[in-house]
């Protein structure tokens, strides 16, 4: 039995310590928000926050997590992810959907990082997750409004 | 926050479809009886409703808490269609938007695609139907079998357009009845706005409050639809109704389905496409915690046998499907394919063979070899994969004789039939959910993974197994976008006038490849998908043939986003500026003079390059690099799109595209909003393909496998997209994938404009 901190509360898991944090998210957890593209930390559709960085779960094992915050799309709070998702909103980002909980994870570490992100911020910091839809030019446009909205 | 979260929560139930059995009726000025082959509003099964809600039709239903349901046939794979649809439904019924939601439809032939069928026969757009005799094809034929509860084909909201109206009148004039009655008034004194239905006596009601007395009310026999200035929904840029799910982790995709007691399964498919399991050894599989099963599986519906892992958990069932050794059955034919061999076979046949014209007009032979000047040129593309951002996967639980299958899939009758093959039953004994889909662009039109799921849960004791697929096997055990290589030549008199113009293209041919697989019929001749985008253009040639040669080659090949367009509007765009220069002429200016008789497309072309500052200077970028324009105009599944595109190459050669300026006529534009969504989708769909997009594939193994060798567009390389949607009250047209054709030859011309070098293979590299 392994204890994590999953969104704010203390959670006994069974996984073994390898398993990575992706999988336990998905698995045992059926925590489904975070979710699987690729396994090899090349899509960021598993992007989660561990002690508020945003780190790829697919590659994440439990054992290096320990006693760390560990916060998914589903447990997301604060004034950066209300400014976001009422970006997200306004802005209609979504199309499919599947990489959105990566995008807005990672968005949302930007903002807490740097308020007020250029477009070269943008692009280090969400180049590591793929759209297949085509949503980067909402994806900017609104991590500029978050920003805008957090600054006023 | 929550509108539409029901139909689209993780972890779905057994859902409770709401679909009535009522016959309605309704058409624009004639009643319903008049249109027999498009009785598309009774299902042929009455279904409940839960209580307290009212079926209208087979498309509508009403809850006393005034929620409208649209009942939903089409699959929402990002492409908007839900949102799009529900609006024009809601629209004729004076819904309340904020109270419509979405309900799955059961498989029913009123659902049906039938739009697709149409857009499958092999006519130029401007031919009347003097090709009659072409409409007894396979091609027809097979589509028409497809076109069973499809989504694809940029054909949704163009197949529902009249049934969607049609039924939210017809339940409107209901819930009309039903107040005249409960009133004592005249139907025609009633009004109807957002959901409330009111008498100038001051008599009010909501939708919920006569619901179900509108449900009893006799089906009208005709229904007057709006005018277009009558809309309040159609044309608005509304948001998309399931947005607030996928904004927080609670949409349920294919994958986030969780059943009672559920397992998972992983495969390991042969590497040699179409190979088989010779034996395996899963002991040491089988040693791993939370393993239950090991076994063999056979490839579906033209998917490659594998093997299999079932486990309690995803991880357990990844690590173990590593420790499976297997001998595979590597002698099948795609064992000695090479796709670079096969590139070289395809231009080969091309020296032999003329191919099957499409599309003829005056005499072009006659017309080359009278010309003053002629160009030819060779291009050629290659196979490309889905890569959707959902790897494949199919939840199945098989118990007491029954299945109930949760499948991300563009085509529920088909999954319906696979499972029930797989797993030796009736079809009716297999009831399907379709979940959202993390992206589909056609592969998920392909059942393969459906019948290999079934077959995996039948082994599962009566628990429901979702098996999902690597990003590895997925690349791997793809329907790819066949490689094609295409052939022009072009003649002009001494004045530099086009004088003719003659392509032959060579590549695999799908439908009948797909109907080999998914119906297990022999198939052969023509295929409009192949030549599409090549032969079915507004373009005047003066005398022209152009045609297509079937090549035969043992690689699985499917429907991509745009289908044949992807390719053909590559080599057509690109030859046609090459023809413009070669001309003397401006490449804007060359299409004009050749559009004298399309105004629709005229306008798109030169809307597009009057935005996109055509024939100004365009500024060099930050760095210092110069840029430049290309242009290219396209006609897909109905609509017209033009794209100009602005490049520059940094001091690598790196191709670099800053921005797009993109018009389109599709007809009425139901939603604005969703139209530029497409527009952004499209274009960075295709880019990424023509920067960088390839499949190779050596002695019958795919060998990319994940996203570090599956390069596609990311943020940073995303240009600047800005669409403009032509006003028009002409039907609506598609709008899925339209966007995608023009990209390449944009990008591909603007870098001959920049550089001198005329890129003519994809993806695109300067040398």
């Amino acid at each position: 039995m392994t204890t994590l901190q999953i969104n704010g509360k203390a959670v006994q898991v069974q996984a073994e310590p390898e398993t990575p944090l992706l999988w336990l998210l998905r698995g045992e957890l059926q925590l489904t928000g975070t979710k699987f593209g690729c396994g090899m930390a090349l899509c960021g559709a598993c992007t989660v926050h561990v002690d508020g960085q945003p780190v790829r779960g697919c590659v994440t094992p439990i054992s290096a997590v320990g006693d760390k915050a560990v916060t998914t799309i589903e447990g997301l709070q604060g004034k950066e992810a209300a400014a976001v998702h009422a970006a997200w909103l306004q802005l209609d980002v979504v199309q499919c959907g599947y990489c959105q909980s990566g995008q807005i994870m990672a968005a949302v570490a930007l903002l807490r990082a740097k308020p007020k992100p250029s477009d070269a911020d943008i692009d280090q910091a969400l180049a590591g997750n793929l759209c297949r839809c085509g949503t980067y030019p909402r994806i900017r446009a609104a991590i500029h409004h978050a920003a805008s909205t957090l600054a006023a | 926050m929550a509108t539409g979260a029901g139909v689209y929560a993780a972890g779905m139930k057994k859902r409770h479809f709401i679909l009535g059995g009522l016959g309605a009726a309704g058409a624009l000025v004639v009643g319903w009886g008049l249109l027999p082959p498009r009785q598309r509003l009774t299902t042929a099964k009455p279904l409940a409703t839960a209580p307290g809600q009212a079926a209208l039709n087979g498309w509508v239903t009403i809850a006393r808490d005034d929620s409208v349901r649209v009942v939903m046939p089409k699959s929402e794979m990002g492409q908007g269609t839900h949102t799009g649809l529900a609006m024009v439904l809601a629209d004729e019924l004076d819904a309340d938007w904020a109270s419509v939601r979405i309900a799955a439809a059961p498989i029913d032939k009123i659902y049906n695609n039938l739009a697709s069928v149409v857009d499958s026969l092999p006519f130029h757009p401007d031919n009347d139907g003097a090709f009659k005799q072409l409409a007894a094809w396979m091609t027809a034929k097979s589509m028409r079998e497809i076109g069973v509860m499809m989504t694809g084909g940029s054909s949704s909201i163009k197949d529902l357009w009249l049934p969607m109206r049609q039924a939210g009148a017809s339940a409107r004039a209901m819930l009309v009845g039903a107040a005249a009655q409960a009133w004592g008034v005249p139907a025609a004194e009633i009004t109807v706005a957002a959901g409330v239905l009111s008498h100038p006596s001051g008599k009010r009601a909501r939708f919920g409050e006569l619901a179900e007395a509108a449900g009893r009310q006799p089906v009208p026999a005709e229904v007057v639809l709006k005018t277009p200035a009558q809309f309040t929904l159609i044309g608005k840029p509304l948001p998309r109704i399931e947005v607030a799910a996928k904004i927080t982790g609670r949409a349920g995709f294919g994958l986030d389905v969780l059943q009672p007691g559920q397992l998972y399964a992983t495969v390991a498919m042969c590497p040699v496409l179409g190979g088989k399991v010779q034996a395996f050894d899963g002991t040491a599989a089988l040693k791993l915690p939370g393993v239950k099963q090991v076994l063999a599986v056979a490839g579906y519906h033209g998917g490659t046998a594998g093997v299999a892992v079932i486990a309690d958990t995803p991880w357990h069932a990844l690590q173990a499907i590593k420790r499976v050794t297997v001998t595979w059955d590597e002698n099948v034919p795609a064992a000695n394919f090479s796709s670079a061999a096969a590139m070289d076979q395809l231009a080969n046949a091309l020296d032999g063979e003329t191919g099957f014209a499409y599309f003829k007009t005056g005499d072009v032979e006659a017309a080359l070899k009278g010309a003053a000047k002629t160009i030819t040129a060779e291009y050629r593309a290659p196979y490309l994969a889905h890569a959707t951002m959902e790897p494949q996967n199919c939840t199945v639980q098989f118990k007491d004789g029954r299945a109930t299958v949760w499948a991300p899939t563009q085509a529920p009758s088909l999954a319906q039939r696979a499972a029930a093959l797989a797993l030796g039953i009736d079809a009716d004994q297999v009831e399907v959910n379709v979940t959202l889909l993390g992206g589909g662009f056609g592969r998920r039109l392909d059942v393969d993974f459906v019948g290999q799921a079934a077959a995996i849960a039948k082994a599962a004791g009566g628990l429901p197994v979702q098996t999902f697929w690597t990003r590895e096997q997925d690349t791997q055990h793809d329907f790819y976008r066949p490689a094609a290589v295409s052939r022009f030549s072009a003649g002009f008199d001494a004045q530099g006038a086009l004088v003719g113009w003659r392509n032959v293209s060579a590549g695999q041919a799908i439908v009948p490849q797909v109907l080999g697989r998914i119906f297990g019929l022999p198939a052969a001749g023509p295929d409009k998908t192949a030549s599409e985008g090549a032969f079915d253009q507004p373009y005047e040639w003066p005398a022209a043939r152009i045609a297509h040669e079937i090549i035969q080659l043992p690689v699985p090949v499917g429907f991509w986003r745009s289908v044949g367009h992807s390719h053909q509007a590559f080599f057509k765009e690109s030859f046609v500026d090459e023809a413009a220069h070669a001309a003397g002429q401006d490449p804007v200016a060359f299409r004009a003079a050749l559009l004298k008789k399309h105004p629709r497309h005229l306008k798109v072309l030169q809307r597009a390059a009057e935005l996109a500052g055509w024939g100004t200077p365009s500024a060099p970028v930050p760095d210092g690099a110069k840029t430049a324009r290309g242009v290219a105009l396209h006609q897909s599944f109905g609509s017209i799109v033009a794209q100009v595109a602005e490049v520059s190459v940094a001091a690598d050669k790196t191709v670099r595209v800053h921005r797009v300026v993109c018009v389109i006529d599709c007809g009425t534009a139901v939603n604005p909003n969703l139209i530029r969504q497409q527009m952004d989708s499209a274009i960075v769909f295709g880019l990424g393909a023509a920067l960088s997009g390839r499949i190779d594939i050596e002695k019958g193994r795919v060998q990319q496998s994940n996203f570090h060798d599956v390069t596609m567009l990311r943020i940073d390389a995303c240009p600047l997209i800005s669409t403009e949607i032509i006003a028009s009250s002409a039907a609506p047209e598609g709008v899925g994938e339209p966007g995608t054709p023009p990209i390449a030859p944009a990008v591909a011309n603007a870098l001959f404009a920049l550089t001198g070098q005329r890129l003519r293979t994809l993806p695109l590299k300067l040398a």
